[in-house]
């Protein structure tokens, strides 16, 4: 399924609108003289697995010109069956936040504040870091003589809330580094 | 109108007091949260501490301790109850602000409100809600514009429990006596229906695990007050002080209640 | 879970007993009462504190904190003495038959093998009895005094209903009438289900509390079976794919070993992670281990990979010991870690003694944060009493898209891998974690190209491909995962096919089969469900080959029929001569007379209810939290002998019971998740828990003065914090060996960041966990209480 697929309000707007002429022997849209479209059914409507527990539930993000305009249970789904709970009723405000992070920040040692810098500047100083600590902590054999070949000073933590294949490039990457302190939020 | 009456059926015993239908209620009207400053905890899970021009529903908590020390939390959303008899609608001097709309639904327009504040004081439910900033009034109004185009209220959406049903009032009421038996065999002796007859019948009725008195809030016996039946059912109409309009209600009102003041945060 | 979500549909008794779903699984609810609405099925709440799911349940039964093996144990003697369990089951799928080494013995809380200076067992007396040719014997009639099913009797016959509810603090009808409503699931046609999360797993106890109820389960013969299964309710969106992937200390993806320092060969690596069976009948499904960690290693170095290098096996890290979360920060405290990555965690709050891991992160020279919004890890240097002038930490907060600005898949409690698209562009300058690690890993090959540093070929020599630079692309990661016939360049059609010759390619064996020729199939959103049991096939991809409900063998008698014909999972069609229904957790055309056993993956072919794997001992015992104002009454072990006092830095205090006598305990709500970072930014959540709180009965209130509303001070040995009082009936104290015992919650999700904030209840919560997981105790600790700050 492709992200341009219309008909996500249709499927909703079907699986509502069939419930209600299904319980009520007729369809309200016809009946309603007033009626006005609403603004979604002009979104386009793309769908996502709810950020929070781990039911999985499916939401609909309807979308205008690029921007968020609703979000709502997908009642496709056969687990929440268009059904969210707080958490996920409140996806719309997430994407909406003021509060967001849209910006590198940086404090440097010492300092009391933030610093906004590029993606570029803190890519470039992060893997030096990254670089200067592995290579000074690094073990190649234990005082036994066995190769071991790990990054004893850096841990890398997390992971619970990202993509399948966001982990294992994760796992990939942290191994690759001789990182041996490696754990998440399945511990804790 | 010809159509079957529509309305919102919430089974108190299935709700998990999740709150989604809080959230569903701000996210599809996009109403903000409350001011921060009144961010409190109230010794409950309970809040916001009550409705609000921007908070058009809300889930009650009340602890029930039974004989014999058992104990019970009983959960009740509340929001507009969609009276038949509605005081709101008789009370309301502006008739493109409040009015029954096409499928049967008692519509708050706060657009055309004057902000004359007749239904806030004369609801027996104490829903609708005055902004004093805006002087406009504010209240759920079940998702009118979802149901006019054919999708359900986004509470009973949203409802994980499916505590909340929507669908023609007749079979919801079928569907609570049965509900409520079945409640009744199950060691609930007092499992009721509320609303079939309240007001005229309520277009939102509750299944209720025990009686009505163990729900905070809920009144026992909701009634059109009697100023507005006297004032708008038999005075009115009969033109006995028509030229006094409005005011003429209000004086009424007053001489009959004394002033109204509408409590904030303590229900 | 070893079922899934909707498949609460299909049970007949639910119980949940250290989770709380409907507050923090609320979709979970949807299901449970439609099977009380459906087959008036009963639910039943276990908890110390009566929660929004008490509310909903058809029992509620009250348990002090920490002592659930006692009550699950008293379940477990309750099914014995009343041969409520299902003969046939047990005898034919568990190792109730199998006999024990005559040198296994028990006696006052240890088992045969203990050693008191290392705190470990030696496990050699806990084994099976072998015939001549290496085969456990066994005895079918469950009679002879060293077979497994005699000892489990033995073991149990303690927990009797007196002694478990002096320690439980449980009314003994209730006890009762929870052991009989769940027990009477071991008719083979009723299912009875168990839904458990971290009310479990946070305990110095927690790896025996789920084996616990595993045993009872299995003697109930409810594992395999629709509506029954051991569920954990996963507490974060992606903890089961996070898991599944590996990023934990001790695996590599798909439950591989993580080699360690005596792995000097891949051949010894594979010996050692390769059990053996000598059974002929057995499957032994793990005897294919090698292909998997091949195929993975293929996947990861790619052409690099050779039978001469031992398919670069030498690149990985080899582990010496543990490296699990408590373990990291105390090397962190002790200046041995320099530099930390955290990808959407939040330590600060969320750690044990979280003081002291704020103070650890001092040490760093530096910290990445990766999120979505402002953490409390993020802002440690500027958090309330530090003073940013002497943290020397260089600190990078990199803003992340979120979920729904990204595209990928992720797993859910019921292991269904769904897809998620793109549905708005990033926020801002904000970027796809993916993104990030993929611009991460590109400059540092870039670095150790031109300046390689001591061994740069784990480095160098990684495969990495993740499409563009600057776009990479889920889809190539998930192909790669599922893996890649390289002679012929073809996606595999599942693990079946993974080699270890080096012919295949495979990032995840139990994700094999997730993205085929066939196409991306954790994207599919087909509504069938052919065997009415809402298994849906065909709606998404589900770990391991789509299988919807694992141990499904076991739903079947040893002839292929299903325990109950009207909740048939898998069934053997005789004419046709295969298994249908679910994909079968058995050969597809292997037919049940071949009894093969019905848990593969066990080199026994029989799930065990005797375990020799654990550190703790084959079988659950109760021993009192670390801190416990109580003494065991049932040996004179109070704690688990096992657990690890290694963590011991200024800052790791115990506490007595004189100074702390009450009994606390933490919790997620449902408005808010996990550590609060989200959601205490979002305002419509914010109002709903707006503060942090303490729950406390009105009779500790009423002895301490505090009024409902007024605010307290909580303290423990390792600190204090604020909380508004809840005075509720919800809380009772506990009648404990005719003694009160006060017990108080505290939700876990405040801190200092965000709109609304609070002291993290972490601050309490000691160094302390379960001695296989090393998971921290969260879930019993001591503390006092008092009105004021």
């Amino acid at each position: 399924m492709d992200l341009s697929r219309r008909g996500f309000l249709k499927a909703s707007g079907a699986a509502a609108a069939s419930a209600a002429i299904g319980s009520l022997g007729f369809d309200l849209s016809g009946v309603s003289a007033y009626t006005h479209p609403l603004k979604i059914s002009y979104a386009k409507e793309t769908t996502t697995i709810c950020p929070f527990c781990s039911c999985g539930c499916s939401i609909i993000v309807h979308t205008v010109d690029g921007k968020v305009i609703n979000t709502e249970g997908d009642p496709d789904s056969p687990i929440n069956e268009g059904a969210l709970c707080a958490k996920g009723s409140a996806l719309y405000q997430e994407a909406h936040s003021e509060y967001r992070l849209r910006k590198v920040r940086y404090r440097a040692p010492g300092s009391s504040t933030w610093e906004e810098k590029d993606w570029d500047w803190a890519l470039d100083r992060i893997s030096r870091n990254v670089k200067n600590t592995r290579d000074n902590t690094f073990v190649t054999k234990t005082s036994d003589g066995l190769i071991v070949n790990r990054t004893e000073g850096i841990a890398n933590l997390g992971g619970a809330a990202i993509n399948n294949e966001e982990c294992y490039i994760l796992a990939k990457l942290a191994r690759s580094l001789g990182f041996v302190n490696l754990d998440h939020q399945a511990r804790v | 109108m010809s159509m079957k009456r529509i309305g919102l059926l919430m089974d108190t015993s299935r709700c998990l007091a999740c709150r989604a239908c809080q959230v569903a209620c701000k996210q599809w009207n996009k109403l903000p949260a409350e001011p921060k400053e009144s961010w409190k905890t109230r010794g409950s899970y309970e809040n916001p501490a009550d409705l609000s021009p921007v908070t058009w529903t809300r889930v009650r908590f009340t602890e029930y301790e039974q004989h014999g020390g058992g104990v019970e939390w009983l959960f009740r959303k509340l929001q507009c109850m969609q009276c038949q008899d509605a005081t709101c609608l008789k009370v309301c001097p502006e008739k493109k602000a409040l009015y029954r709309n096409q499928d049967g639904l008692v519509v708050l327009d706060s657009a055309y409100c004057t902000g004359c504040g007749y239904c806030t004081q004369n609801c027996p439910f104490e829903i609708p809600r005055f902004d004093a900033k805006e002087r406009r009034t504010f209240k759920c109004n079940m998702c009118y514009d979802r149901i006019a185009n054919g999708l359900i209220p986004a509470c009973a959406k949203a409802c994980p429990a499916q505590a909340i049903q929507f669908g023609p009032r007749n079979e919801l009421i079928e569907k609570a006596h049965q509900r409520i038996q079945a409640l009744k065999g199950k060691g609930f002796p007092e499992a009721s229906l509320y609303g079939e007859n309240e007001c005229g019948g309520l277009g939102v009725i509750y299944i209720l695990k025990y009686g009505r008195s163990k729900y905070e809030g809920l009144p026992a016996d909701p009634k059109v007050p009697l100023s507005v039946k006297l004032w708008k059912d038999w005075l009115k109409p009969v033109g006995l002080a028509s030229f006094l309009g409005g005011l003429g209600f209000v004086v009424f009102h007053y001489v009959l209640h004394g002033p109204k003041i509408i409590e904030k945060g303590g229900d | 879970m070893t079922n899934h979500w909707i498949d609460l549909k299909n049970s007949d008794c639910i119980i949940v007993m250290g989770s709380n779903a409907a507050e923090n699984h609320p979709m979970s609810f949807r299901w449970a009462l439609r099977a009380r609405d459906e087959r008036s099925a009963r639910i039943i709440s276990v908890d110390p504190r009566f929660t929004r799911t008490s509310s909903l349940a058809d029992i509620y039964a009250p348990l002090r904190s920490g002592t659930d093996i006692a009550f699950i144990g008293g379940m477990i003697n309750y099914c014995l003495q009343n041969q409520l369990y299902n003969q046939e089951y047990v005898v034919e799928y568990t190792n109730a038959g199998h006999l024990i080494s005559e040198d296994f013995s028990f006696s006052e809380g240890l088992f045969s093998g203990y050693d008191q200076t290392a705190r470990k067992y030696d496990n050699a007396s806990w084994a099976y009895q072998l015939d001549e040719n290496g085969v456990p014997l066994e005895d079918k009639t469950l009679q002879n005094p060293h077979c497994v099913f005699q000892l489990l009797k033995n073991h149990f016959s303690r927990y009797d209903v007196d002694t478990v509810c002096k320690i439980t603090g449980t009314p003994r009808e209730k006890f009762l009438e929870v052991a009989r409503t769940f027990c009477a699931t071991g008719d083979p046609r009723k299912a009875g289900t168990i839904m458990y999360a971290m009310g479990w797993t946070q305990h110095t106890t927690g790896t025996q509390i789920i084996r616990a109820f595993a045993i009872l389960q299995l003697l109930l013969g409810n594992i395999g079976i629709a509506g029954g299964g051991v569920n954990a309710l996963r507490g974060e969106p992606n903890v089961q794919g996070s898991t599944d992937y590996a990023l934990l200390f001790h695996l590599l993806p798909g439950y591989l070993k993580v080699p360690v320092d005596k792995d000097t060969s891949l051949q010894a690596y594979l010996d050692r992670c390769t059990p053996v069976s000598k059974d002929p009948k057995s499957v032994n499904y793990w005897k294919n281990y090698p292909k998997f960690m091949i195929s993975l290693l293929k996947a990861w170095y790619g052409e690099n990979a050779t039978a001469e290098n031992e398919f670069c096996f030498h690149l990985l890290p080899k582990a010496s010991g543990n490296y699990s979360h408590m373990s990291i920060f105390q090397s962190m405290y002790q200046g041995k870690i320099k530099g930390l990555f955290c990808w959407g965690q939040n330590p600060a709050v969320s750690g044990p003694n979280a003081l002291m891991e704020q103070k650890a992160l001092e040490k760093l020279d530096w910290l990445v944060c990766t999120d979505i919004f402002e953490t409390e890890t993020s802002i440690f240097w500027k958090r309330p009493g530090a003073n940013p002038g002497d943290i020397k930490t260089e600190v990078f907060l990199l803003p992340a898209a979120s979920s729904s600005e990204k595209e990928g898949s992720i797993s859910n409690s019921g292991r269904w891998a769904q897809w998620r698209y793109t549905c708005e562009q990033p926020q801002g300058e904000a970027r796809s974690d993916l993104w990030i690690m993929n611009s991460l890993m590109l400059r540092l090959k870039r670095l150790y190209a031109q300046d390689p540093g001591p061994f740069p070929d784990p480095i160098t020599r990684l495969s990495w491909n993740l499409g563009s630079a600057d776009k990479p692309s889920a889809a190539v990661v998930a192909r790669e995962i599922n893996g890649y016939d390289l002679s012929s360049g073809r996606l595999l059609d599942n693990f079946t096919q993974c080699q270890d010759n080096g012919t295949t390619s495979c990032g995840n064996w139990l994700y094999s089969g997730s993205y085929t020729e066939a196409g991306n199939l954790m994207a599919r959103r087909g509504k069938d469900d052919p065997t009415g049991m809402g298994l849906y096939p065909n709606w998404s991809w589900c770990w391991p080959l789509n299988r919807r409900i694992i141990y499904n063998r076991a739903s079947c008698d040893t002839q292929g029929r299903p325990w109950d014909p009207d909740r048939a999972v898998i069934w053997w069609n005789e004419a046709m001569q295969q298994w249908e229904g679910d994909v079968p957790d058995y050969g597809k055309k292997v037919p049940p007379k071949n009894n093969a056993g019905a848990f593969i993956m066990k080199t026994e072919g029989h799930a065990r209810l005797f375990g020799m794997d654990l550190a703790d001992g084959p079988f659950p015992e109760h021993y009192e939290p670390y801190e416990s104002p109580v003494d065991n009454i049932l040996s004179s072990q109070q704690i688990n002998p096992c657990v690890f006092l290694g963590y011991n830095t200024d800052l790791d205090k115990k506490g007595n019971q004189r100074e702390f006598p009450i009994v606390a305990t933490t919790y997620r709500i449902t408005e808010h998740w996990q550590s609060g970072i989200e959601t205490r930014w979002q305002p419509w959540l914010c109002e709903l828990m707006p503060e942090m709180f303490v729950e406390l009965s009105r009779e500790l209130a009423k002895e301490k003065g505090i009024s409902n509303g007024d605010l307290c001070t909580v303290a423990s040995a390792r600190g204090s914090i604020r909380a508004v009082a809840v005075v509720t009936a919800r809380f009772r104290p506990f009648l404990v060996d005719n003694r009160v015992v006060h017990q108080i919650g505290l939700p876990w999700c405040y801190g200092y960041a965000g709109l609304a904030t609070g002291d993290p209840a972490n601050i309490l919560t000691p160094n302390i966990g379960d001695p296989n997981t090393r998971i921290p105790e969260y879930k019993a600790f001591l503390c006092a209480i008092r009105k004021g700050v």
